[in-house]
């Protein structure tokens, strides 16, 4: 089966969805892979790498899309470069079902089986394959990395023989895999990072990168089935609107990563917001695609607004790693779907057939809802004890303990008293010592380290060969004594056991070195 | 040349004194060496008190006998692998378990006995009686312990439903037939002692057949405990304190250490003793394990571990079995060259003996400062790039700490999944020791590399290389 990598035709793509190392794999799954001359320039892959990793260097896009089984696409197609697809291939892409109606019925007629790559239902099974993710990663860290470029500080705090510096206070909004990547990044530059998100649950998300969780005093939930956040009731805007102007007067990088999939994007950082702002300050908003979610942010466009607050509304898309990234997602899927030799388009599977938006000369969107689970579903939650409670525990607890070794003290203290009573004195006195040496193994071995068990088992082994002193005071000078050869078999084979013990010990010894 | 009995009682004691301390050397690696030869001279010294000691005859065959022994004993010491430490331990034990009954029947069979009487005569009886039965059990326990750590008995437990009562029974058996050895007159008990001797040896076979192939460390020390407490019952019926201290010693230090294993395991003792069930029950739903297994192959691992900062490496009885500790070690000294940050996690109960992994980690030079216990590598796992799993299962299931149905649930366990990446190698997804399913397979961080140990870390050693 042959892959297709076309040149991406959009001037701001800078992307390619194949890298030399994702042709190696293609190929390792049995496909053999042609890729258009060129489509990895904007990427810096050229072409002799391309051609290194086993890939056919085709010339036209025409002969990818005429001559592919599967056709490997960053950006939706043009209505031209639908024109020049076979009927029956397979296209994996960006489609953006929701938004490219029409898009999707060009793609129905012209019999192309289309797999959006943005549709891929967010389950666990599907996350090797979730490019939404993966771009998101990205997105996130390079909105810190932008953000701190157009910020004329240092992100660390840092006191230096010149003076002390502060460290820069960054907000990140929204906490899905681009904030958290944001919030990741942000803290290792060393910068006071504080994350907000309508979702309750992501709060550990949040501090676990390292970001203090800012909420709003309002019960309210923002978490839905399908792991995105809902609108919220007025009264939670309101509150959340005045956290954010309060944060607006602190803070100097704002990230805001909130989208809704389908819809334009909640406008929560407002003029007024940008109005409270020091000069000198950075909005980077990630949704700027899609609207934005602040309201002076400009699509694609980098500027300075009045009061001197840079706004981003464009980011570099890191093209070589997101290709890399993206090109593996696609390397998954495939290899999902059966590889070239078990190739197969199963409408049965979960993940298929949810991205697969046209099939057969038929649109198959939008599909039925699959509710993920963020938090693992309907499972019990446990209540930790207070401190309390764990100590009132562990006070009772100690009690019982206390009175228990009284008790089995008192036990064997009557127990010892009752063989006094009837054992002759040479029993008593052998007792006594037994006795008393059981506490010496006792508190002997108790702080012996875990690595030397087997030694010390070779060696306790050997020593308890001592044995063999019963057979050397049993052995007699008559040979015929049934005693006598009783005795000297113990002796040899004590005598073994001794010998064999130490030697394999040393032999174990010498082995452990620093 | 005979040496007085007060001299003979002080090299006993010195004796005595060398064995505590040859114990308590083996606290640390640097005194462990000095410990061994502590007991070498103990031993040596009680021996020759010993036979110099009064009313001692038959020297021609005891040193004949003790040479004999020293280079059988040198022969299987050297030519032992140290994969195969756990069987040897085993049989060595089984020695002291025979010597035990040999010696009770020899004292029984002395007219010194014989001329006791009274409480005395009774209590003397008792002795031989009980040291023989200690004895019994420990031999046939051993060798079923061996077979089994040798492969040749299935380590698989074997159980069925009246063991218990079974055993019971024969317990009771035996107690009768020490009243009735007790009542024989001079050595008519013979017969009792015969049968009680058999019963002794059935239970050892049952009682070890019952455990399966993961508690074997526990029966390993558990016997290694038996066979003092025989060599201390011994003692009591020659009257020779020197026994019985080193009897007691040997006895309390392998109960302890069969303790400290089954509280790593998170289970009672006397479950894994008296092997009522080898493992408990499953007692929840077994959980349907969510995600996808996906695996690597062996350039793959190698890139990642080229890339990692810090690597992890948790062996289990797998690497022993494949003796991959040698290429490991190679390929661990690959790593740290390129500045790596490597370290070992040992599970408490990984292997086949208490401290089997350090073994044989330490007999392919592994430096012993990186072989980290689980207590001290834990906290760090979250900070790990990647943690290569080596032949070990149960001691990596996550299932242990969240699932409270399962079997293992409350074991401690490695926390490999909290690293960043999770490499498994296995032969196969089988399930482990315990017949838990490990969810960590089906984790998104974590990937299988399938195939034999020691062939797997010799390709990624070759990666490494390239």
């Amino acid at each position: 089966m042959k892959v297709g990598i076309p040149a991406e035709i959009s001037p701001n793509e800078l992307r390619v969805a194949a890298t030399p190392k994702t042709v190696k794999r293609l190929q390792k799954q049995g496909f053999e892979v042609q890729i258009q001359k060129g489509a990895g320039i904007k990427a810096n892959f050229s072409d002799k790498e391309f051609e290194e990793a086993g890939a056919k260097i085709v010339n036209s896009a025409a002969d990818i899309y005429g001559n592919s089984d599967i056709v490997l696409k960053v950006k939706e197609p043009t209505t031209e470069e639908v024109g020049m697809m076979k009927e029956g291939l397979v296209m994996l892409s960006y489609l953006w079902p929701a938004q490219n109606q029409d898009l999707l019925k060009k793609l129905a007629d012209k019999k192309v089986n289309a797999i959006a790559m943005d549709a891929i239902p967010r389950i666990s099974r599907a996350q090797k394959m979730d490019v939404l993710s993966s771009m998101a990663n990205i997105a996130g860290y390079r909105a810190v990395i932008e953000g701190s470029y157009h910020f004329g500080r240092f992100l660390n705090g840092q006191i230096t023989a010149a003076g002390k510096v502060e460290p820069a206070k960054v907000l990140v909004i929204g906490a899905g895999v681009a904030g958290l990547a944001a919030i990741g990044a942000a803290n290792s530059l060393g910068a006071v990072v504080r994350a907000f998100d309508t979702r309750k649950e992501v709060a550990e998300q949040i501090e676990s990168m390292g970001a203090q969780f800012l909420t709003v005093e309002i019960e309210e939930d923002g978490a839905t089935s399908s792991g995105y956040s809902k609108e919220m009731s007025k009264e939670f805007i309101e509150a959340e609107m005045k956290l954010f102007l309060e944060q607006a007067k602190e803070c100097d990088i704002v990230i805001t990563t909130a989208q809704i999939p389908g819809r334009p994007a909640p406008k929560l950082w407002m003029d007024y917001h940008v109005a409270a702002m020091k000069p000198g300050s950075v909005i980077v908003d990630l949704a700027a695609s899609t609207g934005g979610n602040c309201a002076l942010t400009k699509n694609g466009e980098i500027y300075t607004t009045d009061n001197g607050v840079t706004m981003v509304g464009k980011l570099n898309q890191l093209p070589s790693q997101a290709s890399q990234l993206y090109g593996n997602n696609l390397c998954h899927l495939l290899d999902d779907m059966g590889k070239a030799e078990k190739w197969k388009i199963d409408m049965e599977d979960a993940v298929v057939s949810r991205a697969m938006v046209t099939y057969n000369g038929k649109i198959n969107w939008p599909p039925a809802p699959l509710p993920v689970s963020p938090t693992a579903g309907g499972k019990a939650k446990v209540i930790p004890p207070t401190a309390e409670e764990t100590k009132a525990n562990d006070a009772e607890i100690a009690k019982k303990k206390a009175t228990s070794t009284w008790i089995s003290i008192s036990v064997i203290g009557a127990l010892l008293l009752l063989v006094g009573a009837f054992a002759p004195s040479a029993f008593i006195q052998h007792f006594t010592v037994f006795v008393l040496a059981i506490f010496v193994g006792w508190q002997v071995i108790s702080n012996v380290s875990h690595a030397l068990h087997t030694p010390l088992m070779a060696v306790t082994n050997a020593i308890s060969g001592i044995i063999v002193i019963g057979g050397l005071l049993q052995t007699k000078n008559d040979i015929g004594n049934v005693m006598t050869i009783l005795a000297a078999v113990a002796i040899l084979i004590a005598s073994i056991n001794i010998v064999g013990g130490f030697v394999v010990t040393h032999r174990m010894l010498k082995m452990f070195k620093k | 040349m005979f040496i007085v009995k007060e001299i003979q009682t002080a090299a006993y004691l010195f004796a005595s004194i060398l064995f505590i301390l040859s114990l308590s050397g083996l606290a640390s690696q640097e005194s462990a060496k000095r410990g061994v030869l502590f007991g070498i001279v103990g031993m040596i010294i009680a021996i020759i008190a010993t036979v110099m000691g009064q009313g001692v005859e038959g020297h021609v065959y005891i040193i004949s006998a003790i040479a004999v022994a020293s280079f059988i004993g040198i022969m299987l010491a050297r030519k032992v692998e140290m994969t195969a430490m756990p069987q040897l331990v085993a049989i060595l034990h089984s020695f002291v378990g025979l010597a035990a009954v040999l010696v009770g029947i020899g004292s029984y069979l002395d007219p010194a006995t014989q001329a006791l009487s009274g409480a005395e005569h009774t209590i003397h009886l008792v002795e031989v009686f009980v040291g023989i039965f200690i004895g019994a059990i420990t031999f046939t326990g051993s060798i079923i312990a061996w077979g089994k750590l040798d492969g040749k008995i299935p380590s698989k437990p074997w159980s069925f439903a009246g063991l218990q009562m079974m055993n019971l029974i024969l317990l009771t058996a035996c107690i009768v037939c020490g009243v009735f050895f007790c009542k024989a007159e001079g050595t008519g008990g013979m017969l009792y002692l015969g049968i009680m001797t058999a019963i002794a040896s059935f239970i050892g076979i049952v009682l070890v057949m019952a455990i399966g192939g993961g508690d074997m460390p526990v029966v390993v020390s558990m016997l290694n405990s038996y066979s003092g407490w025989a060599a201390s019952a011994a003692g009591f019926m020659l009257g020779n304190d020197l026994l019985i201290v080193t009897g007691a010693l040997v006895g309390s230090s392998g109960a302890i250490l069969s303790m400290h294993m089954c509280e790593a395991m998170n289970r009672s003792f006397f479950s894994v003793i008296f092997a009522s069930s080898s493992l408990g029950a499953r007692t929840g739903e077994k959980k349907a394990m969510e995600g996808e297994v996906t695996a690597l192959n062996h350039e793959e691992v190698a890139t990642l571990l080229k890339e990692a900062k810090s690597v992890v490496i948790v062996p289990g009885y797998g690497m022993a079995v494949a003796k991959a500790q040698y290429p490991i070690h190679e390929m661990v000294q690959v790593l740290q060259k390129a500045g790596k940050k490597v370290r070992f996690a040992i599970h408490p109960v990984a292997g086949r003996l208490p401290g089997h992994m350090n073994v044989l980690l330490a007999e392919a030079n592994v430096s012993y400062d990186i072989v980290m216990e689980m207590d001290e590598i834990n906290p760090d796992m979250p900070d790990t790039d990647v943690v290569m799993v080596i032949g070990a299962n149960d001691v990596v299931n996550p299932s242990a700490q969240d699932d409270p149905g399962c079997s293992i649930y409350g074991m401690p366990v490695i926390e490999a999944w909290k690293a960043e990446k999770v490499i498994i190698m296995k032969r196969s997804m089988s399930a482990g020791y315990s017949g838990e399913d490990n969810p960590l397979f089906y984790k998104p961080n974590s990937e299988m590399l399938y195939g034999d140990a020691k062939a797997s870390v010799e390709k990624i050693l070759g990666f490494l290389k390239a």
